[in-house]
């Protein structure tokens, strides 16, 4: 499938922010699933913002700014070209032990509501790991309700999981903190989806999670669509969980409230023309 | 039983109530001194340390309480060989924490050896994944070390644990030295007492040495601190004082061009050495904790990009975690093909099942440790431990075994210390400092001793209302 993505990210502040710092990870890389074949970051302000790389392998864009911002706009645009690989990574150079993927991190604590659910999937029959992942996986996604209404970009997986609701985010956080307490090292992945009925114009990016199989390698589960990722999925970073892999960090003196608003598109470019709103 | 005593040795050792060689001059002179002479000095002292101004925050209590920390005017002595052997364990110690904390952000043959399971290291929350890109300037992670030490007999030193992220204390031995030097300068003058003042030169030339290699000309050190609510800020004053540098906080510092500045009343000004007294977690808000506001966003890509160095390095912590400690004589034997010079405590890891039905049935014996903690918070110390406080613990203990270790309980040497009643034995430790910089180790003679002032109590820690004396090295 090839994939036209524009991802437009505003920021408006109240009064004029200072030191503007940001840490941008929303640039793809190529993997045996997906080609980058094109892919332009841009800001609106006049600094440059050299590109790096993280812990986790991914492509980092940093930049500074100390002249006072009263908005700031990050234009990403790009084509991938995608295959469907039923979900398996490969092609990924790997920089970190797998094994840093079994830590807690603070939006994937476990409580003992969280244990029981994932023990009660684990059961107590020997099966191998892949089947355990998609048992979880269908689970997960069956109990937990897709709602973008009841969580935020802080609530942790106890959080969401004692709803029973969340956005991609929360269900990816939740499918996380089990499989590491099954002893699976498993990862967050940021990317865009294509949505099959259609709609080009999405809210947000869309997030699941990568756990890891012996012999197989690193496995991708959207929880949210309780579905492995396959041509529909652009992969952009990958992180312990939504703070490690976010799109944006950032940080800033002064500025008052923020006002974010996100203009993404995500098209097959095979099924549509590019529909540009602006 | 009884513990060894720092002045009169183990039980019956001397006849006549003599004292160990090394504080016979000491001791006489303290035969001849009245008690009312010793109420005096006592008063003095504390009247010295309250004109310095030296102060503990102690946390945990409702009311925010700055204190003095309790000074003792009995000193802790070491003769010159026994300073040396330790000397020599330490610096081996330093070596090889060094050496584990690069390999383990780097090539990982330690891990691969079976020197340390690979969870210990990677399922550490203090393991930083960013440290696996960042080789610290000079291969230098742990700079400023304070190991606590306690002896339990003529020969036994053991290390209790590697302090390896921002040790505190250093300013109390310094002001302690002081304070001795007014008071007494009739017993400086008939010991030759090694000197401890030059470790805040020591301490300069230190961070200097690590400066980034880009660094142009005599580079510029900073003091970072989280500020003056934190428990600690007397000691981050008195440093960046004593070496003629800023102490600053985050917002005097800012990042443009990959340099870190900091504002002056002149202008900007370029720095090249954070010596920084804040935890990791807090150092840059776009690469750690998002809401800490007390760190620089943007250093840890100028520290990336080797433009200035951060003492200690991020990431450190994964050497002083108790779990760890406990394979340390395995991590000193691989990294320096020597024995360990000092003795580490026997430890069992209550992550391991056999351990903890060990532990669980031995509790009134040991001392139980949180793997992360510190500042003596959280722990059991079994033998004054009541019956209630007991089994509260072990169900703790069961909930989450590997956030623990068990270790028995040591008899601390004491070391006679004036309290209500006059002269009594009291549990000491001894806590001495090393810096390690591209230009070598030093390691300054003595360190801080630490007292349990209650009687029988093997809590030294400060924040639980632990005492200090000034530790002396004879030069002999």
């Amino acid at each position: 499938m090839r994939i036209r993505i524009v991802y437009d990210t505003r920021y408006a502040y109240e009064t004029p922010a200072r030191a503007v710092a940001q840490v941008l990870r929303l640039t793809p890389r190529s993997n045996d699933g997906q080609y980058v074949a094109h892919w332009c970051v841009e800001l609106d302000i006049d600094e440059a913002a050299p590109c790096g790389e993280d812990a986790f392998g991914n492509v980092t864009h940093t930049f500074f700014t100390t002249k006072p911002l009263s908005h700031l706009t990050i234009t990403v645009s790009g084509v991938v070209e995608t295959a469907d690989t039923h979900g398996l990574l490969s092609g990924v150079i790997e920089p970190l032990a797998p094994d840093v993927f079994l830590r807690e991190t603070a939006l994937t604590t476990m409580d003992d509501d969280m244990r029981a659910f994932a023990d009660g999937i684990a059961g107590a029959a020997s099966r191998d790991r892949l089947t355990l992942l998609h048992d979880l996986l269908a689970a997960t996604h069956a109990d937990v309700t897709f709602d973008t209404a009841s969580t935020n970009v802080a609530t942790s997986a106890v959080e969401a999981f004692a709803l029973r609701r969340g956005v991609c985010q929360d269900l990816t956080h939740i499918y996380i903190a089990c499989a590491r307490h099954l002893g699976i090292p498993a990862r967050y992945v940021s990317g865009h989806l294509v949505k099959l009925d259609g709609d080009v114009e999405q809210q947000a990016g869309h997030a699941w999670a990568e756990a890891l199989v012996p012999g197989l390698g690193w496995i991708g589960f959207d929880v949210a669509n309780g579905v492995c990722p396959s041509e529909t999925h652009v992969r952009v970073a990958t992180g312990f969980d939504y703070l490690s892999a976010a799109p944006v960090r950032g940080s800033r003196i002064g500025g008052g409230t923020e006002h974010l608003s996100v203009k993404l598109a995500v098209a097959d470019l095979a099924q549509r023309q590019m529909q540009t709103s602006d | 039983m009884a513990a060894y005593d720092e002045m009169f040795g183990a039980d019956g050792a001397f006849a006549d109530g003599a004292s160990r060689a090394v504080y016979g001059e000491l001791k006489l002179w303290m035969d001849a001194a009245s008690p009312e002479f010793f109420d005096a000095r006592r008063r003095q002292a504390e009247l010295f340390f309250r004109r310095i101004g030296i102060t503990f925050a102690v946390g945990g209590e409702a009311e925010a309480s700055e204190r003095l920390i309790p000074f003792d005017i009995v000193p802790r002595i070491l003769s010159g060989g026994e300073w040396r052997k330790l000397e020599r364990g330490l610096i081996q110690r330093a070596k090889a924490l060094n050496a584990f904390l690069c390999d383990i952000y780097g090539p990982g043959e330690c891990i691969k050896a079976g020197v340390i399971p690979a969870e210990l290291v990677y399922q550490n929350s203090q393991y930083r994944v960013e440290m696996t890109r960042i080789p610290p300037p000079h291969g230098v992670f742990v700079h400023i070390s304070g190991t606590d030490l306690v002896r339990t007999g003529e020969d036994d030193f053991y290390v209790l644990e590697d302090n390896a992220r921002t040790p505190s204390g250093v300013s109390y031995m310094l002001e302690n030295r002081e304070v001795m030097m007014r008071l007494f300068p009739e017993l400086f003058a008939r010991h030759r007492i090694a000197p401890v003042e030059t470790y805040t030169d020591g301490l300069l030339s230190t961070l200097k040495s690590v400066a980034p290699v880009f660094a142009e000309g005599d580079p510029t050190a900073v003091v970072l601190t989280p500020g003056p609510f934190n428990s600690a800020f007397y000691e981050h004053s008195f440093l960046a004082d004593k070496m003629g540098v800023e102490l600053v906080e985050g917002s005097d510092l800012f990042v443009q061009d990959c340099r870190v500045h900091m504002r002056t009343t002149e202008g900007p000004r370029q720095v090249d050495v954070i010596y920084r007294r804040i935890d990791d977690d807090f150092l840059d808000p776009l690469v750690f904790r998002p809401d800490s506001a007390i760190g620089v966003p943007g250093l840890m890509s100028v520290y990336e990009a080797g433009r200035v160095t951060i003492v200690n390095a991020p990431g450190a912590g994964v050497a002083d975690d108790k779990a760890v400690y406990s394979y340390m004589p395995e991590i000193i034997r691989f990294f320096t093909g020597e024995e360990p010079i000092l003795k580490t405590v026997p430890t069992w890891r209550c992550r391991e099942p056999d351990s903890l039905a060990y532990v669980l049935e031995h509790l009134p014996e040991l001392v139980v440790k949180e793997v992360n903690g510190s500042g003596g918070y959280g722990m059991l110390v079994g033998p004054t431990a009541s019956k209630a406080e007991i089994e509260a613990f072990a169900a703790k203990l069961k909930g989450d075994p590997t956030g623990f270790i068990a270790q028995p309980t040591l008899a601390l040497s004491t070391c006679p210390t004036f309290v209500e009643k006059g002269l009594a034995p009291r549990h000491v430790d001894l806590r001495p400092f090393v810096l390690t910089g591209a230009d070598g180790v030093r390691v300054t003679p003595g360190g801080l001793t630490r007292v349990a002032l209650t009687e029988g109590s093997l809590v030294v820690n400060s924040s639980q209302g632990g005492g200090t004396k000034d530790t002396w090295v004879l030069d002999d």
